[in-house]
């Protein structure tokens, strides 16, 4: 498949702006959507279907989305809100259409809801990673938090983005969190559904860091942005030494 | 009150447009912070606002949809938009505009992509001067976008009318209670598909297809606005 794309990389484009041609293809092809590319195929042109950047890839085009909800997907490391517990499982916020949910057996070993009290293990309110093991759109997701790291979160803080801002947050092969990590000095889990764990040595540091993280959310789609940032960070650090 | 003039001797109509021209357009998006997506449109002397919030959870559970996205629309006047107060409640006129909006936004948006969810969308007319309705259906597609909701195309709503016996573009709200027909239209203009189509009035087959032709020429003027708008915003984020 040939494709003459009409759009720059990295331009905006917004719903129905056509993206490319496709050339060669003699077959007729059906009306369909690509909705993990943001695109859809109509008589042998390519369209966007949300607001976002095109990106060119050797002969391809799909679109990042700028905006939108976040939509679990199975192996996805989450952290969600405990909101709801019963008697053999939580009931997870994990800011996605679906509440999530986490089964006793995956935090009690030999669970039994006869012996165990789920409120002893963990309560509305609090915070957990997790992993998505199961989700296929016709039930709810199901969560695990069995895995590397992955449990309650008992201290740090928790910052919300967009959900679609994670990609930037993480940088090309995860450049701009390396950088966000050695200037500030915090352990930072990045979630996909948009939301941030850090631990930072003190609070100066996560002023700076939500103040870094917050500027990245409102200028996801600019160019040099990493390039940006590290001014930032280096500039504020100065700052706070200074006082 | 007397039938005034609608089309004078110079050929212009009332309010000095001529039979093809616009009332002027303004349009903002992401004007509300809790919302998924926002939009302000206003034409001429029609102001609306709309918010759209989803793909959420749906409440009452048993509303979803097993195979797609459910799409709730609320068509509302507020009570002051009127010059006599406008009751609050859901009229029978707006629950019959919530269901044609609605049925329009199913047309271009992927509902299938969300199964068992909803997308709530909420148009709130502030003043009204005729085409509520379109300027609503306008705000609705805006906000949509914004909230980042996979469509097909964006839709821009329009009315045509025939006043004094002219084909005219954008009817406002004098031009509609003594003209002798009236038609909004909803249209995608980058797929080139009609998604919403009344008619209130008389138009011979002729007229018909004149003022459907002039009135994809003014949706695709708007069409055009709303791509703008939507590119605006993140440019305001650069240009800071």
């Amino acid at each position: 498949m040939r494709l003459r794309i009409l759009v720059a990389d990295r331009q905006i484009v917004r719903p129905g702006d056509l993206l490319a041609e496709i050339e060669d293809s003699t077959e007729h092809l059906e009306e369909r959507i690509i909705p993990e590319k943001h695109i859809y195929i109509k008589d042998k042109k390519i369209y966007s279907d949300t607001i976002g950047l095109a990106t060119i890839t050797d002969n391809d085009v799909h679109v990042i989305p700028l905006e939108g909800v976040y939509f679990p997907k199975k192996d996805d490391i989450v952290i969600g809100l405990v909101v709801g517990v019963g008697i053999t499982n939580w009931i997870i916020d994990i800011r996605a259409p679906y509440k999530a949910i986490l089964n006793g057996s995956e935090v009690i070993e030999g669970f039994n809801p006869i012996q165990h009290n789920l409120r002893d293990y963990l309560d509305i309110g609090e915070y957990i990673l997790a992993k998505i093991t199961i989700f296929d759109r016709t039930r709810d997701p199901i969560l695990t938090i069995k895995g590397k790291g992955l449990g309650k979160i008992t201290e740090g803080a928790i910052i919300e983005v967009k959900p679609s801002r994670i990609a930037r947050i993480i940088g090309k092969k995860g450049s701009m969190l390396n950088l966000l990590v050695t200037k500030t000095g915090c352990n930072i889990i990045v979630a996909q559904n948009g939301v941030i764990w850090a631990r930072c040595p003190d609070n100066n540091k996560l002023d700076i860091l939500v103040k870094a993280i917050k500027r990245i959310e409102e200028k996801a789609h600019m160019r040099g942005l990493t390039e940006e940032i590290r001014l930032f960070l280096e500039k504020e650090l100065e700052e706070k030494r200074e006082k | 009150m007397e039938k005034p003039v609608l089309i004078r001797e110079d050929g212009l109509r009332h309010d000095g447009r001529k039979p093809d021209e616009l009332r002027p357009i303004k349009m903002d998006v992401g004007i509300l912070k809790n919302a998924d997506g926002s939009a302000y449109v206003e034409y001429g002397g029609t102001k609306v606002i709309a918010a759209v919030y989803g793909p959420r959870e749906v409440y009452p559970r048993h509303l979803a949809l097993p195979d797609r996205a459910l799409i709730r629309c609320r068509y509302h006047m507020a009570p002051f938009s009127t010059s006599d107060r406008k009751s609050p409640a859901p009229s029978r006129r707006e629950i019959e505009l919530s269901k044609v909006i609605r049925e329009a936004l199913e047309a271009v948006v992927f509902t299938e992509l969300y199964p068992r969810t909803t997308i709530d969308v909420f148009i709130e007319v502030l003043q009204a001067d005729g085409g509520t309705r379109t300027a609503g259906l306008t705000a609705a597609s805006l906000a949509l976008a914004d909230a980042g909701i996979p469509m097909k195309d964006l839709v821009a709503g329009v009315a045509v009318g025939k006043v004094d016996g002219v084909i005219v573009l954008d009817i406002d709200e004098v031009e509609d209670e003594f003209g002798e027909a009236d038609m909004p239209i909803g249209y995608a203009a980058g797929i080139e598909e009609i998604v919403l189509l009344q008619l209130n009035g008389v138009l011979t087959r002729e007229e018909f297809v004149k003022a459907l032709e002039l009135a994809k020429k003014g949706a695709e003027q708007i069409y055009k606005l709303m791509k703008e708008t939507l590119h605006k915003k993140y440019l305001k984020v650069l240009s800071e």
